[in-house]
């Protein structure tokens, strides 16, 4: 059947089979293969993009159900010459090391960051838990999480000391 | 960085590799694509132990996209080999491990047939489906049941399921040490076994070109050189340079990647026989019983001890299960890779190990993260704490009294190692100050009667790496050189690759090794690019594994390096029109001592080495070195690390709350790699010990085939790390580097363990309870031991 989804702005319509799982859209429909897949009980969240706004599992989201909304990947979140705040801030601070899961990880902290600008340690620990990583103890994953967090929170109070 | 007064070595470098991982440009091998590509899904046996009676292929023939079925009598027919072991102890029992089974399976996930079909979902659909007729067998799990008298029998040809016994060490001096000791201790310990869980699942992408008989093997390899020796050599029996195989991103290994697996034979073959490239990738619950686990020990540990508390011996009895089929390295792991690793960092007068390696129906066990040295380590350091809780001595101090002394370098250890390098004391101190330690005890103290108990874990650790040297290696059972290559190619422009035969999944080589080549070459490390993984790229190279890459692979690169700077100073000194003894390279250039002005920079004399208009007679164009690093012997990294629980003795539930370490590898090329090393560690080890268990039941069905099941470290399990470093350089490399890939696991299961059970000794003087302590359990022997069952040693005896 034919969908129609929005993905990093621009809309895709493709035929797929109804049981088509979102991350599988992604990766073999449209070719972004930045987008992990990790495991099937949709535990280790390396397949986190984010659904009109909202961090998902992809793989826990048909292809169909996502028709007529707005995905965001993490090709679509910053470029290397344009980073976000949350990719420079795994690159500064180690954040990863496989990268594996540094795409479901940096879709998942976003989504924390837009709730929460401040999060302690623990509220990032928290929110990460259905993110696994293998490689780097977390440590350095909840450094990349504040280091970004700060340089938005600057960026926004220097966007407001413009306006 | 232009000033090239500063070096790069010791810088901790954000990673050069990064920004393609963190724009999600990253290229693992389910990431491509290949024409006219088919999905190989693998049927696995639901039995343990089983003949297969009947496969019915026309049950799911005409089903929608389906192409083909292929058995284990198809497999057969092509000319497939079994998959050989690379390490031959002596009187190895070795049964054949067929692509796909032949008549029998041994394990649930055991590969019965493989269906090929035009899509992945087709594929799994037809492979969900296809009629498959078991007789089931008798069949066991755990290896001392394996060995008791009347065990089902694995396979026919390993009588009483004993693949081999081995043992180091000198028994009668061991005897006499025990005669001697004024106290002893024995302790009943399992080390249960583990499933790796790298996040990215497995995945082999095969195609072969009829025209010229080229394969090309695109997978989740972190040794491709490796596995184009195994597969060309001994399974598809081709010549080797018709095999081509890349091991692109690697979403981490930990061991699990370092194996010759069925799946890559099956994806090779189906290539051929059907003509098209063919694609499989793990789902993750064929991870859980497909790749190769890890430890799975129950041993029995003795330790002697004299009137002041000195180490007399220890004596180990091991039973090794390795799983249904013997795979590459799985007969080095509990031998050498755990056996001689036994004396830890202690003045041992005497040690002796026996190890029985015993076949039973569950996953092959094969390296994991450490490989033998995290099963040693847990040994002696819970063996030594049991030892201290009962002298009534500080454990750190115990420690302490036993260290082998910095000025006792090169140490013979009983059994068979030769130390390198060491100074473990002010590790231990800088550990102990890092954690607060006193303070820590007298926070022990203070909380007992309340609910809530603290343990605090100290173990100091050992570890060889880098496997070496290969004659040695040779002698004892290894079919494999472990040394290590590397080709340094200059462009005319300056700008360099360096090739080698180490490969990253993780490690961050594509930021290490050029920082090493830029201080060389005294260059921009924007200049210098790495490439790796790939055999029809790069030199013959044996892979990463057993933490080896800067000890034997940048060795290789610094050796390769210093042939170009030796040629380039020769091509500067004919430029300038001086004598090659008055060359300076300095500063990023190359100048005639004493003549300011008169120089050439590496651009200059990478072009004239290219363009050749002017060359020192006789010389070969060009600017490029390869060098072949064979270590003279292993190194040993060395540290101490300190866990901190606190428990609740209402709900049993450890929480890790704190862990601090020190470990020392020597010197560090990035200190922000090396600790990201450590802290992954750490949260593996950790794991090891407080949740994760690849459980099996008695029959060897698997309990824990999915995340729901099987519990890894999740970020909120888990506190902040505090790491720091001494330096001991190893005096065997040019680096003089040891490794720190796989320090963290080695030492925290044992910390952690240590730490849970300083808190039950404490408050009910339980001696020793067998991982992983979960909350249940932990309860439980809180319980018994308060209403005073269970006093004293092992709950779990």
């Amino acid at each position: 059947m034919n969908v129609t989804v929005t993905v990093n702005g621009k809309a895709h319509t493709r035929d797929v089979e109804p049981r088509t799982l979102l991350v599988h859209f992604l990766r073999e429909n449209l070719g972004l293969t930045g987008t992990h897949v990790g495991c099937d009980t949709s535990q280790c969240g390396a397949c986190t993009v984010h659904l009109n706004g909202e961090a998902v599992k992809s793989c826990t989201v048909l292809a169909v159900q996502a028709g007529g909304m707005e995905v965001t990947t993490i090709e679509g979140i910053g470029t290397a010459a344009d980073l976000h705040p949350l990719q420079a801030g795994f690159w500064e601070k180690h954040g990863l090391q496989c990268g594996f899961c540094t795409p479901g990880m940096i879709m998942s902290a976003a989504e924390l960051l837009r709730h929460d600008p401040d999060p302690s340690e623990a509220t990032i620990r928290h929110h990460l838990e259905g993110n696994y990583c293998r490689c780097t103890g977390y440590h350095n994953i909840v450094l990349a999480v504040q280091h970004a967090a700060a340089a938005m929170r600057e960026r926004e109070a220097g966007q407001a000391a413009d306006d | 960085m232009t000033d090239r007064t500063e070096k790069y070595m010791g810088q901790a470098l954000k990673r050069k590799e990064d920004p393609r991982f963190i724009t999600g440009a990253g290229q693992y091998t389910d990431d491509f694509v290949l024409p006219g590509m088919l999905h190989a899904a693998m049927v696995r046996s639901p039995y343990a132990h089983a003949r297969i009676t009947g496969i019915d292929k026309s049950s799911v023939e005409e089903m929608p996209g389906v192409v083909a079925v292929l058995t284990g009598e198809d497999v057969a027919a092509a000319g497939a080999g079994p998959i050989p072991v690379g390490w031959l102890l002596p009187d190895l029992k070795v049964p054949p491990h067929h692509a796909v089974a032949q008549g029998e399976v041994n394990h649930v996930g055991d590969i019965v047939a493989v269906v090929v079909a035009e899509t992945r979902a087709q594929a799994e659909d037809a492979a969900a489906l296809l009629a498959v007729d078991y007789d089931a067998l008798p069949s066991v799990a755990l290896g001392s049941a394996a060995l008791e008298e009347g065990a089902p029998q694995v396979h026919d040809d390993v009588p009483g399921n004993v693949a081999f016994r081995w043992e180091i060490g000198d028994e009668a001096a061991l005897n006499e040490a025990f005669n001697r000791a004024h106290k002893t201790v024995k302790v009943k310990l399992r080390n249960h076994r583990l499933v790796p869980n790298a996040i990215e699942p497995r995945a082999s992408l095969a195609q072969f070109s009829p025209a010229s008989g080229e394969y090309l093997l695109y997978t989740t390899s972190q040794n491709p050189h490796i596995h184009r020796l195994i597969l060309a050599a001994f399974v598809l029996n081709i010549p080797e340079h018709k095999l081509r195989v890349i091991s692109p991103d690697v979403g981490g290994g930990f061991g699990s990647k370092i194996f010759q697996y069925q799946e890559e034979v099956v994806v090779l073959l189906a290539a051929r026989l059907l003509g098209k490239p063919i694609k499989w990738a793990a789902r993750r619950s064929e991870s859980f019983v497909s790749d190769m686990q890890g430890r799975d020990h129950e041993s029995e540990a003795e330790l002697a001890v004299d009137a002041d508390g000195r180490m007399l011996g220890l004596r180990v009895n091991t039973v090794a299960n390795l799983g249904a089929y013997l795979t590459l390295f799985a007969p080095a792991v509990p031998t050498y890779l755990y056996g001689t690793l036994l004396n830890g960092v202690y003045k041992f007068p005497a040690v002796h190990a026996k190890v029985t390696g015993v076949v039973t129906n569950t996953v092959p066990v094969d390296a994991y993260r450490g490989a033998g040295r995290p099963e040693a380590t847990y040994l002696i350091e819970r063996t030594v704490d049991v030892m201290a809780h009962e002298l009534g001595m500080d454990p750190a101090e115990f420690r302490r009294i036993n260290f082998i002394q910095p000025d006792e370098f090169p140490y013979q250890t009983p059994v068979a190692l030769v130390y390198d390098s060491g100074n473990y004391e002010p590790a231990l101190d800088m550990a102990l100050d890092m954690m607060k330690y006193r303070e820590l005890r007298a926070e022990q103290e203070r909380m007992k009667g309340t609910n809530k108990i603290l343990g605090v874990g100290v173990i100091s650790y050992l570890e060889a790496c880098g496997l070496a040297p290969s004659a040695l290696v040779g002698q004892l059972g290894a079919q494999a050189g472990q040394w290590e290559s590397s080709l340094v190619r200059v462009h005319p422009t300056g700008k360099v690759e360096l090739y080698t035969g180490s490969h990253s999944h993780g490690q961050g080589h594509e930021t290490a090794f050029p920082q090493i080549a830029a201080d060389e070459l005294q260059i921009p490390i924007e200049d210098i690019d790495l490439i790796h993984g790939d055999t029809g790229r790069m030199p013959y190279g044996w892979g990463t594994y057993g933490s080896r890459s800067a000890a034997v692979g940048g060795s290789a690169l610094k050796m390769a390096l210093q042939k170009i700077t030796a040629k380039a100073k020769k091509i500067a000194a004919h430029l300038l029109e001086a004598s090659e003894e008055d060359i300076e390279h300095e500063g990023g250039v190359f100048r005639v001592r004493g003549a300011p002005g008169q120089q050439k920079t590496f651009f200059d004399v990478a072009l004239m080495a290219h363009l050749a208009h002017s060359l020192p007679d006789g010389m070969e164009p060009g600017l490029e070195a390869t060098a072949f690093y064979d270590p003279k012997n292993f190194v040993y990294p060395f540290g101490t690390h300190v866990a901190v629980v606190e428990i609740d003795t209402d709900t049993g539930v450890v929480k890790l709350r704190d862990y601090g370490c020190v470990d020392d590898c020597g010197p560090l090329i990035n200190p922000l790699i090396a600790e990201g090393q450590v802290h992954g560690g750490i949260a593996q080890g950790a794991g090891q010990a407080l949740w994760e268990d690849a459980a099996y039941d008695e029959e060897g069905n698997f309990l824990a085939g999915t995340f729901m099941e099987y519990a890894v470290p999740r970020a909120d399990d888990l506190p902040n790390f505090q790491t720091d470093h001494t330096v001991t350089p190893s005096p065997h490399n040019p680096l003089g580097v040891k490794g720190i890939g796989e320090a963290g696991t080695i030492a925290s299961t044992a910390a952690v363990a240590n730490a849970v059970m300083d808190a039950l000794w404490h408050e009910c003087r339980i001696a020793h309870l067998d991982m992983p302590y979960t909350s249940e359990k932990v309860w439980r022997a809180i319980r018994e031991a308060r209403q005073g069952a269970g006093m004293g040693q092992a709950a779990d005896d």
